[in-house]
């Protein structure tokens, strides 16, 4: 059967693309048995992550992505993954973002996938990836990543896009919000969506000062002040290759206002990577994360098989009665797994 | 790796635009455990199969509120069993008239929930529909 739907999926058979998705997402062995086919056919869709705090319209935004990406002159086909948490208490999940994606269904060249976080062993990032190789060997030519940007998660997903787009909408705070360290620091295009809100031309200077910040060391080593507009106008002119100054772009994405411009930033960005080399280097630092957080969830597993039950809740009541520090506690547990694994 | 996720869709068809059962209904199957794709508002039998196909789906929840039933429903098994997914459980949540249930139930629908129906009974048909599939 799973030889069959991997021919079936590379015909373009969405209902084998959608089984063979559950299976990744399950971790099951069809589910590896299909990621290591497909895997020679992958490498080639442009991944677009896209994050930004909840209520800043990322699901809007994509939807208006999807349409203007469908509407390019070679029709490419656009995949998106919906990334919804995961409730820690009942391990159920709401997944709504496809309520704002209906202007995308009636369109067979685009593929919504809801996904929950799940308490996902090898990290949610390194199960987006997978889901993301289905899609590319799929012929997917862009895949759009959105999640809710509120912790390390979401920053290891975006890290394994290409393009990594971050949402902010007016009146989130001030500047010192834009200089904190984090999630902005990932973004290669930074949106201000809701553009018609009160408070968006502010929002974008913050933004532009805080890239202005960062950037400044690339050319002005001698610790000169300029204002920030200077500075980010006359890098792009004097070092168009050398480096990419993130972009701030006002939108409205309910309204499809500046959608066109967001699209071509992406395309320039990845025409960007690939003259520059980053493209291939990201590709390898993706593959290498991905196999770091896989060795992680296969030696947490084989540890944890290895450990009798009893032992281990022995254990835990002596950390909690402070019988034993939690670091001498790993080592008798991690003693486990080399008995039996010699 | 763990126990299967039970993922459900759940869905407004036609033109009714009263979707408080609808959530109530979704955030009852979060809580089991359950993962919900909403899809929102005034959706055509297609719209609910492509999103079917697209989430792979165990589970269609429906609800209609507007007296459309017997037309829309019929069509959004069609349209699901076109598509291949022959496995997915339909089920049915609303106002729908008694006589108009029998012939739901031939047509496909695993079962009707009229108001005022507990929840913990939904989460219970689904969890035994889901296991009987598989």
């Amino acid at each position: 059967m799973p030889a069959e739907q991997i021919s079936e999926l590379r015909k373009g058979n969405r209902l084998a693309l959608s089984r063979i998705l559950s299976q990744i997402e399950a971790a099951s062995p069809a589910g590896e048995r299909a990621l290591e086919e497909l895997f020679p056919y992958t490498g080639q869709a442009h991944k677009i992550g896209i994050t930004g705090p909840p209520g800043s319209g990322k699901s809007t935004l994509v939807n208006a992505l999807a349409r203007n990406l469908r509407d390019l002159p070679e029709k490419p086909k656009v995949a998106i993954i919906a990334v919804d948490p995961t409730s820690p208490f009942s391990g159920g999940a709401i997944l709504g973002d496809r309520v704002r994606m209906l202007d995308l269904q009636g369109d067979k060249g685009i593929f919504i996938r809801s996904m929950a976080s799940r308490g996902t062993l090898g990290g949610l990032a390194a199960q987006t990836e997978m889901l993301s190789q289905a899609f590319d060997a799929a012929g997917y030519q862009y895949i759009i990543i959105e999640t809710v940007g509120a912790g390390q998660s979401e920053v290891d997903i975006v890290n394994l896009a290409h393009t990594t787009i971050v949402v902010d909408v007016p009146g989130m705070g001030d500047d010192i919000q834009s200089i904190k360290a984090g999630i902005l620091e990932i973004a290669d295009v930074l949106v201000v969506n809701k553009a018609d809100h009160l408070g968006a031309d502010q929002s974008v200077k913050h933004l532009q000062t805080m890239i202005a910040m960062g950037y400044r060391a690339l050319r002005y080593a001698a610790g000169k002040h300029m204002l920030h507009e200077t500075i980010t106008q006359k890098h792009e002119e004097e070092t168009p290759t050398q480096a990419w100054i993130p972009p701030v772009l006002k939108t409205i994405a309910s309204d499809r206002k500046g959608i066109q411009e967001l699209v071509d930033v992406i395309l320039k960005h990845g025409a960007y990577l690939k003259e520059t080399g980053l493209w291939a280097e990201k590709a390898q630092s993706a593959i290498t994360e991905t196999l770091r957080k896989l060795i992680i969830s296969k030696l947490y597993t084989q540890w944890r098989q290895s450990v009798p039950e009893d032992a281990l809740q022995d254990i835990i009541q002596q950390v909690s009665q402070r019988k034993c520090h939690p670091h001498q506690a790993i080592e008798q547990l991690l003693a486990y797994n080399k008995t039996t694994s010699n | 790796m763990s126990e299967k996720k039970i993922r459900v869709l759940i869905a407004k068809p036609g033109l009714d635009g009263h979707d408080r059962g609808a959530k109530v209904v979704a955030r009852a199957l979060r809580d089991d455990g359950m993962e919900v794709i909403y899809t929102g508002l005034r959706q055509t039998p297609e719209m609910i199969a492509e999103a079917a196909l697209q989430e792979d789906v165990d589970v269609v929840g429906l609800s209609i509120l507007s007296g459309a039933h017997n037309a829309l429903i019929p069509q959004i098994i069609k349209e699901l069993k076109e598509n291949g997914q022959d496995n997915v459980v339909v089920f049915l949540g609303g106002i729908i008239p008694e006589d108009d249930i029998n012939g739901l139930l031939d047509q496909g629908v695993h079962k009707v929930y009229g108001p005022g129906t507990d929840t913990r009974e939904v989460c219970k048909d689904i969890r035994e529909a889901v296991l009987a599939e598989a």
